[in-house]
């Protein structure tokens, strides 16, 4: 008996995109409780607000940086396909198309995001 | 064993939608009100992420595209952004929206994968109040923030922002 191709959702865009936004938001929850800590040392005292926020400027966190804004891009374009997904007719019957366009838009942004990031780094003579 | 679906073990057009109507009580699974809440959650997902969207976007790219990007940021660029009320506004929305939308999600997680009942409680107390100190303190940070911080003897502390 050959195997069956298995289900509409299973192992295929459905899922993976589900299991993406699901890691992507953990991530974002985690760094939004550091953020709102990190810009609470402004209530400290300048100093201490721009010494924790020099972390921020090195090449491995500028690497960090490009991580996150890639989860956030990607939780943000595939939120906006999953409310199509609810609310637009036609929704369900291309979901899978709308994906792809999600990973497109998504891998534009990020070159775009990461060359900028990277070239204003650089120039912060760093 | 092989099965196939054919037309005639689906007769699609006799078939009710899902919820139509015409369901027999005991297979309702909310008795109570408390679908009412999950049914708002959701909601408030797909209206708070549209809303962050365009939050979240705008503040990375004033933040880390504009300007002189990520090396711009210090205490100084903080003060300049929060002499405005319209960045203080635009911080608290984003606060507030994006820690009940994180937080809501976790809640999602949490059911999804703990199964036991004290487990479940446990977690989700922790979550809550997280969320709330979080968005206590950053709400306090965005009201008190004062640029030109001083010493106890009343000196200028380094790098505070003050009026010349």
């Amino acid at each position: 008996m050959t195997r069956t191709r298995g289900t509409l959702y299973r192992g295929r865009e459905g899922m993976w995109s589900w299991v993406a936004h699901r890691i992507t938001g953990v991530g974002i929850f985690f760094f939004l409780l550091v953020h709102v800590l990190d810009t609470s040392l402004v209530r400290v005292s300048p100093e201490a607000y721009d010494a924790v926020i020099g972390a921020y400027k090195n090449p491995v966190m500028i690497l960090g940086e490009i991580g996150l804004v890639g989860a956030i891009v990607f939780h943000a374009f595939n939120g906006l396909r999953i409310i199509l997904v609810d609310f637009w007719k036609k929704g369900t019957r291309y979901h899978k198309q709308m994906l792809w366009g999600v990973l497109a838009l998504w891998l534009v942004t990020m070159v775009a995001f990461s060359a900028r990031h990277v070239m204003l780094f650089l120039e912060g003579g760093h | 064993m092989t099965t196939t679906n054919t037309p005639a073990a689906f007769p699609a057009t006799s078939l009710e939608a899902p919820r139509s109507g015409r369901i027999d009580p005991k297979y309702l699974r909310s008795k109570t009100s408390s679908g009412s809440f999950e049914m708002a959650a959701w909601v408030f997902m797909r209206f708070s992420g549209i809303a962050l969207v365009v939050l979240i976007f705008v503040h990375l790219w004033v933040n880390l595209m504009s300007g002189g990007g990520i090396a711009q940021i210090d205490f100084g660029f903080v003060a300049g952004k929060w002499a405005n009320p319209v960045w203080q506004f635009w911080d608290l929305v984003m606060l507030w929206l994006a820690m009940l939308h994180g937080a809501n999600g976790m809640r999602t997680i949490i059911n999804d994968y703990a199964e036991k009942d004290s487990t479940r409680l446990w977690l989700k107390t922790i979550l809550v109040l997280g969320a709330a100190i979080i968005v206590v303190l950053g709400t306090l940070v965005i009201f008190t923030f004062e640029p030109c911080m001083l010493d106890a003897a009343g000196e200028q502390l380094p790098r505070a922002v003050c009026p010349s």
